[in-house]
C-alpha cells in the first residue's frame, strides 16, 4: 500500500476537480471522492486533513433536506390531508395534519385555520427518501406558525457560523439587539423586534456574519460592532 | 384571517416609523446609483445602471429602414425589453410576458412623447429611407426597481450613441462616425413611486415590490413639465396621492439626470 | 498548400485573447460568472437544484441540467438581432448542454433541475466556447457537485496554418478556413464538445486537438483562479475559527 500523499495545504480553497491527495490509505469524508489512487474535489470549498481524513466543507450550494434539521417553510400549498411546505430547496416537504396538529380534525375541513397560505412555520424534517420526499412536523419543542416580525434569507452553508459554537454567536446578537431570533437549517431567519432599530443591527449583523466574514478575530469584530451599534456593554462569552 | 401578509404589515409597521426593511429612508436610492458606458463595442451606442445590486443594460443599434406611411417624413423608434431569466429566478424562457411589454412601453413612452430624438432629422429620403433607433433593454440582475433602472439606461445609451458609417446606401457597422443623434434637450427622466399602505417608497427591493398596493411612473422633463404617466398595481389612487407622487417623480427625476448630464 | 497568414491582431497562432474571469456576477442567481475574452463577453447564472415543471419531466433517478444560450440584441457586429431563439442559439443551447452534463453528478439531485442561463453583451466570435466556460464556473460557484471543470475554445486552420481562438475576422477570412469549437474536461482527459465548419484532413484535426488541449489548460487555470478568488476570503475565518 502506498503512502498517502498531501498535495493541497490544509484548509485551502479547492475547487471541483482539483486532486487533493494521492495514495489509497485515505479516510474520505464529505465533498471528496475516489479516482483511482487519487482523491479529488468534488465541489468548492474548504478542504479539511485531519489524520487520515479528508473532508471538504462546502461554502456555497442550496439547501438539501437532511433527516432532523428544524427548518423555516413556508406553507405553498394547502391539500386535502396538510399542506405543501417551500423549504427554500429544490424539494418542498409534506406536512401531515397528524404531524401538526393533536385535536381530531373532520376529513374535508378548512385548514388554513391552522396554517394558512404563505404561512411561515418552523418545523422539523422526520424523514427523507432516496427521491427527496421530504415530510416535516410542527409537533415538538420550538416548532410552530411563526407571528410578526419578518423572514430573512442567507447562504445555508453559513447557517453555522451564524449560530457559532453552541449558539454563541446567536446568543450573543440576541442580547445585544433584543431580538427574537430563530434560525432555520435551510438559511430562513426570523427576526421579531418592537424596536426598529434593534430589528435592522440584528439583520445587519447577520449579513455581516455571512458576507464579511473573512476578517479575522470574527466573534470580536461581531461584539465590537453590537456594542458600538447598540451603544450597550455586551458581555463577550468565551467559546 | 387579515388579507395583508404578515410580511406586509411588517413593512407598514417600519414605514410608519419611517423606515424600510433595509434602513433606508422612505424616499432614497439604494447605493450603488451609478450609470456606465462601454457594454458592448458592437452596439452604436450602449450603457448600464446599477442601483443596489440591480443591473440593467441598454444598448442602441441604428438600422436604414423605410419610414412609416404616416410620418413619410421622420425616422422610426423601437424600443424592447427581454426580462432575461438570467436575471430573475422568477423570469422564464419564451417570448415577452406582459411584464416585459409593459416595461418596453414605459421606456418608449417616455423618450417618444418628449420628443428627445428629433425624428425628422432621421429621415434620409422621404418615404423611403430613414434611420431606426432600436433600444433593447436587458436586465442582467433583477434585485427591484427595474423601471426605473431600464429608463435610465435607455436615456444614457441614447446619449452614448454615434452613427456608424453608410456606404453605398448601406450601414457599414464597422466602422463608427463622430456624429451623435440628433437629440433635443428635454432629457426625459422617470422615477416611479410606489405606494405601500399610506406610504410613499422609491427604488423598491425585490420584496417591496411584492407587497405594494400601487405605482405611478413619472415622466418628467428638464423643465419640469410631465411627459409620461402610467399607474400601475391594484389599488386606486386619489388626485391627492397623484399629486404628491408626481411632486416626488419630478424631484428625483431631476436627480437621476444629474447621473448622466454632468 | 499553405499560405503565410498573419493574424489581425498580432497573436502568435498559438496565442489566445487577454482573459478576464470574474464569479459571483448575478446576486439573484445560485452561482453566477463572466467571462471574457478578447471582445467576446459572457454572463452566465445559474438557478438550481430547483423543482422540475411540468412533472412528467421529472426522472427519480437523476435530475436534469438545461442550458440556454442567447446573444444580446446589441451584442453583435452586424445588424440588431431579433430577440428570441434562433435555429442557431437552440442548436448551441444543446451542444452547450452536452457539454458541460458529463462534468456533473446529476444523481445527486433527483427529481430536480439545474438551469444554466448564458447570455452575451458583447462578441467577437467564440461565443459558444465562452458561454460553456463561463457556464462552468457558475456551475463551480452555486455548489452544484461535479466532477471536473469544463474549459472551452475553438481552434482552426486558416490556410492551412493551424491557430487557436478564432476572432471574427479570421472566420471570415477570404481564404480557406476550418472552425473546430472545443469543450474539454481537463481532469478526465475527455471533449465534451466538438464541432467542425470548414476541411481539415484527419492528421490536422488530430494537430488541432492538440492544440486545444493545451490552450484548455490555460483557461482552466484561469477559471480555478477566479474561483478561488471568490472564495478565498472564507480562508481566513476558518484558519481563525476552526
Amino acid at each position: 500500500m502506498s503512502r498517502g500523499k498531501q498535495l493541497v495545504k490544509d484548509k485551502s480553497i479547492v475547487v471541483p476537480g482539483e486532486v487533493v491527495a494521492e495514495g489509497k490509505d485515505f479516510i474520505l469524508g464529505p465533498g471528496v471522492r475516489r479516482e483511482g489512487n487519487q482523491i479529488v474535489a468534488s465541489r468548492v470549498g474548504l478542504i479539511h486533513f485531519e489524520g487520515k481524513l479528508i473532508k471538504l466543507i462546502a461554502l456555497s450550494g442550496r439547501y438539501i433536506p437532511r433527516r432532523d434539521d428544524v427548518i423555516i417553510g413556508r406553507i405553498k400549498e394547502i391539500l386535502i390531508n396538510g399542506w405543501l411546505v417551500d423549504t427554500e430547496s429544490a424539494y418542498p416537504a409534506m406536512l401531515n395534519v397528524r404531524d401538526a396538529v393533536t385535536e381530531y380534525v373532520a376529513k374535508g375541513s378548512d385548514l388554513t385555520r391552522f396554517f394558512d397560505f404563505n404561512d411561515y412555520i418552523v418545523c422539523k424534517i422526520i424523514n427523507v427518501t432516496p427521491q427527496m420526499l421530504v415530510d416535516v412536523t410542527t409537533k415538538g419543542p420550538g416548532l410552530k406558525k411563526l407571528i410578526g416580525g419578518r423572514i430573512i434569507k442567507v447562504n445555508p452553508n453559513k447557517v453555522p457560523r451564524i449560530i457559532g459554537k453552541k449558539g454563541s454567536m446567536l446568543n450573543m446578537i440576541k442580547q445585544a439587539t433584543g431580538c427574537n431570533i430563530i434560525v432555520g437549517q435551510n438559511g430562513v431567519i426570523w427576526i421579531k423586534s418592537t424596536d426598529p432599530k434593534m430589528e435592522l443591527i440584528a439583520v445587519n449583523t447577520i449579513k455581516t456574519i455571512e458576507e464579511e466574514s473573512h476578517v479575522p478575530g470574527l466573534t470580536e469584530k461581531i461584539h465590537a460592532y453590537l456594542e458600538k451599534e447598540t451603544g450597550k456593554k455586551i458581555k463577550l462569552q468565551k467559546e | 384571517m387579515s388579507l395583508e401578509s404578515e410580511a406586509k404589515k411588517h413593512v407598514i409597521e417600519l414605514l410608519e416609523k419611517g423606515v424600510r426593511l433595509d434602513g433606508r429612508k422612505l424616499l432614497e436610492y439604494r447605493k450603488p446609483l451609478k450609470v456606465n458606458y462601454g457594454v458592448s463595442v458592437n452596439a452604436e451606442g450602449s450603457a448600464s445602471v446599477q442601483i443596489g445590486e440591480t443591473l440593467v443594460f441598454a444598448g442602441v443599434k441604428l438600422a436604414i429602414e423605410q419610414p412609416y406611411p404616416d410620418t413619410p417624413d421622420e425616422g422610426l423608434l423601437m424600443v424592447g425589453a427581454e426580462l432575461l431569466p438570467l436575471a430573475n429566478p422568477r423570469f422564464e424562457m419564451g417570448p415577452p410576458g406582459i411584464e416585459a411589454i409593459e416595461l418596453a412601453r414605459i421606456v418608449d413612452r417616455g423618450i417618444r412623447e418628449s420628443g428627445f430624438i428629433d425624428l425628422k432629422k432621421l429621415c434620409i429620403e422621404p418615404g423611403e429611407k430613414a434611420w431606426a433607433v432600436l433600444i433593447d433593454i436587458c436586465p442582467i440582475n433583477d434585485a427591484g426597481n427595474l423601471f426605473d433602472a431600464s429608463a435610465l439606461a435607455a436615456f444614457a445609451a441614447l446619449k452614448n450613441a454615434v452613427f456608424p458609417a453608410v456606404v453605398d446606401g448601406k450601414v457599414d457597422y464597422g466602422t463608427k462616425t463622430n456624429k451623435k443623434l440628433p437629440l433635443v434637450d428635454v432629457n426625459p427622466m422617470s422615477v416611479t413611486v410606489f405606494k405601500i399602505g399610506d406610504h410613499f417608497i422609491l427604488d423598491p427591493t425585490t420584496e417591496e415590490q411584492e407587497l405594494y398596493d400601487a405605482r405611478l411612473t413619472v415622466g418628467s422633463m428638464s423643465d419640469g413639465r410631465l411627459c409620461a404617466l402610467q399607474k400601475g398595481g391594484d389599488v386606486p389612487l386619489s388626485a391627492d396621492d397623484v399629486q404628491k407622487m408626481v411632486k416626488i417623480g419630478i424631484q428625483y427625476g431631476k436627480e437621476l439626470r444629474k447621473l448622466v448630464i454632468k | 498548400m499553405k499560405k503565410s497568414f498573419k493574424r489581425p491582431d498580432g497573436r502568435a497562432y498559438d496565442e489566445i485573447r487577454p482573459i478576464k474571469a470574474e464569479v459571483g456576477v448575478v446576486s439573484r442567481a445560485d452561482g453566477s460568472a463572466r467571462f471574457q475574452i478578447g471582445k467576446t463577453v459572457a454572463y452566465a447564472a445559474v438557478y438550481g437544484p430547483r423543482s422540475l415543471y411540468p412533472k412528467f419531466l421529472q426522472n427519480p433517478k437523476h435530475g436534469l441540467l438545461r442550458c440556454y444560450y442567447n446573444m444580446l440584441p446589441f451584442s453583435s457586429k452586424g445588424e440588431r438581432i431579433r430577440p428570441g431563439p434562433s435555429r442557431r442559439a437552440m442548436e448551441i443551447s444543446l451542444v452547450t448542454e452536452k457539454a458541460l452534463t458529463p462534468a456533473i453528478d446529476l444523481t445527486k439531485y433527483p427529481n430536480a433541475v439545474v438551469d444554466v442561463f448564458i447570455e452575451l453583451p458583447q462578441t467577437d466570435a467564440g461565443t459558444r466556447c465562452a458561454g460553456i466556460t463561463a457556464a462552468a464556473m457558475a456551475l463551480a460557484d452555486a455548489g452544484i457537485v461535479m466532477y471536473d471543470l469544463v474549459s472551452a475554445v475553438a481552434v482552426g486552420y486558416v490556410n492551412g496554418n493551424l491557430i487557436a481562438d478564432l476572432i471574427y475576422d479570421e472566420e471570415a477570412y477570404p481564404g480557406e478556413v476550418a472552425d473546430i469549437p472545443v469543450a474539454y474536461m481537463p481532469r478526465r482527459d475527455k471533449f465534451s464538445l466538438l464541432q467542425m465548419d470548414g476541411k481539415v484532413s484527419s492528421e490536422q484535426l488530430q494537430k488541432a486537438l492538440e492544440l486545444a488541449k493545451k490552450v484548455c489548460l490555460q483557461i482552466c487555470d484561469i477559471q480555478r483562479k477566479a474561483l478561488k478568488r471568490r472564495y478565498e476570503k472564507y480562508k481566513l475565518m476558518e484558519n481563525m475559527e476552526g
